[in-house]
């Protein structure tokens, strides 16, 4: 399984994203006894405690359609995923093909590689 | 030959600067006639299916093409006002504002608006630019070139990346060639530090294990049909090779993210003054320049951040010449604003002769600067505000407000280490 990470292999410095600062972050601890430092402010530590123990991510990326103007929609999960989950929901939208016509925010997958957040189109595809 | 087409206000390109000056000149009264080369409205944003823009206008995450088709749809609810010509290219601008355009329906346009909104956007820095030296094989593409490919018309433009440069498009295109299927390498950076955002090297290089090397360009290209092997090399604080340190990385695929150069062909044209670095038109708080009824926004102005940004500034740009049109006149620009220390540039670069209200002052520094000290003045002493800033990047635009009614002469931005 790629999503299992046990808490000894995952990644314990980050920067910090939350503003131009880009504090080095560090988390030592495990479980309910997590402990942040580096960072210069609560929200420094708000983002390393989330990095560490459940880092998500929107992603985005494209499918192919047919009978429009264009090869492509774009495409994004709405919502976070777990990032263990990204190459599996890649892999689901590489596989992925819609019929013309598309419009944004229309559902393209209800429940993405099994993550329960659906794919959406983010822009539209008018039928030819 | 169709006719003279008049106009309360032009607006040459609708990509996010260009459809918000529509859609708020047309709300302040103008007609609005929009003109595009492309076949959609959205210019650069259609290509960026990325999410992150829109945080700040919309107070929520957008893709691009999300972003671009909310302000296109409030353009077309104002269509008896605002005139969409895509596949409409303009050729010309005169001093006299007199736009001259081509498209396929209509052959050759002559436009005659009451103001001109210059909304033209920028272009990428390409290898002919930096010139990097070896042969001259397919597989260099810029950052831009390859997104589009990829995002627009479905092709991955090679297998095995190197990146140069650590701009924001790099740095997101390193993300998007890895999520479809090729392998990036390395991301290559002259400077010590990135222009791209913190949020960027850590969800696209940090994230999928890309190395990011700094003091680091590509000195050759290998290859003779497809490139082969690129050469990087590391320099030093001068930015000079260093000799030795040549190493050879076999790819197929060197994508340049080396800047943006906003595109004035048009500005040039018309006799306009240019601010040599932001190579942008100088323009005063209403974003009007120094041709009278002719105004400028988003990346054609400066090179934004954040296209939420651009809206704001494109907003504010297509409120005046929407009042120039209807007035005929606007006061003209009268102070300046001058960049001083660390501040490579500011916008505006001028003051009117009646300004009003806030005012916000957007500005870059020319090198990282931990911890800083921001200081408006006028040039004769008086300190309008003084801010003390944990840290400020060159890849982060920084904004300043001060009310008009404490300007009394020029204004300096300066910007010290402290």
């Amino acid at each position: 399984m790629d999503d299992i990470i046990t808490m000894a292999e995952r990644p314990r410095e980050f920067i910090c994203i939350v503003c131009p600062v880009g504090c080095p972050l560090k988390v030592d601890g495990d479980g309910d006894n997590i402990v942040v430092t580096g960072n210069a402010c609560p929200r420094g530590d708000a983002y390393g405690r989330q990095e560490f123990l459940r880092p998500t991510r929107v992603v985005t990326s494209s499918v192919s359609v047919l009978g429009a103007d264009s090869p492509l929609v774009s495409v994004k999960t709405k919502g976070d995923i777990d990032k263990a989950r990204i190459p599996a929901a890649l892999a689901e939208i590489r596989a992925l093909t819609v019929r013309a016509p598309v419009g944004i925010g229309q559902i393209i997958a209800p429940d993405l590689a099994g993550t329960g957040v659906p794919l959406v189109a983010t822009s539209a595809a008018a039928r030819v | 030959m169709t006719g003279v087409r008049v106009t309360d206000v032009a607006i040459i390109g609708a990509g996010p600067a260009g459809l918000a000056a529509a859609i708020t000149a047309a709300d302040n009264g103008a007609n609005v006639l929009l003109l595009e080369r492309d076949s959609h409205p959205g210019g650069i944003l259609r290509q960026c299916i990325h999410n992150g823009f829109g945080l700040h206008y919309f107070g929520e995450e957008l893709t691009g093409p999300e972003y671009a088709a909310r302000f296109a749809d409030e353009a077309a609810k104002r269509a008896g006002r605002v005139t969409l010509m895509t596949d409409t290219m303009a050729l010309s601008l005169s001093g006299d504002r007199t736009i001259t355009a081509v498209n396929p329906h209509d052959g050759p346009l002559t436009i005659k608006p009451g103001a001109v909104v210059l909304a033209m956007g920028c272009r990428e820095r390409t290898r002919g630019a930096l010139g990097i030296p070896g042969t001259r094989p397919a597989g260099v593409y810029t950052a831009g070139a390859a997104q589009r490919l990829v995002n627009l018309d479905g092709y991955l433009p090679g297998r095995r990346a190197v990146i140069l440069g650590s701009g924001d498009i790099g740095l997101i295109m390193a993300r998007r060639l890895t999520w479809e299927g090729a392998k990036v390498l390395m991301v290559c950076e002259l400077m010590n530090y990135s222009s791209g955002l913190n949020r960027n090297i850590s969800q696209c290089l940090r994230d999928y294990g890309i190395p990011l090397h700094f003091n680091t360009t590509v000195s050759r290209v290998h290859g003779a049909e497809r490139v082969e092997a690129v050469t990087i090399v590391s320099v030093d604080d001068k930015r000079q090779a260093i000799p030795g340190s040549e190493r050879l990385v076999e790819c197929d695929t060197l994508l340049l993210s080396v800047g943006l150069l906003p595109e004035n062909e048009l500005t040039r044209m018309a006799g306009i003054e240019l601010d040599p670095a932001t190579g942008g038109a100088v323009v005063d708080e209403r974003r009007q320049t120094s041709l009278p009824g002719v105004f400028a926004c988003g990346n054609v102005l400066q090179v934004h951040d954040l296209a939420d940004h651009v809206s704001r500034e494109a907003e504010t740009a297509g409120r005046y010449a929407a009042r120039f049109a209807a007035a005929g006149s606007l006061p003209a620009p009268a102070l300046r604003v001058r960049a001083e220390g660390f501040t490579r540039y500011v916008v505006p670069q001028r003051i009117s002769a009646k300004p009003e209200g806030l005012i916000d002052l957007y500005y870059r520094v020319s090198d990282a600067v931990k911890p800083a000290r921001l200081v408006v003045k006028s040039s004769d002493g008086g300190t309008i505000l003084s801010r003390r800033k944990q840290a400020m990047t060159p890849g982060e635009m920084e904004r300043a407000s001060i009310d008009s009614a404490k300007l009394s002469g020029d204004t300096v931005v300066l910007t010290e280490a402290i």
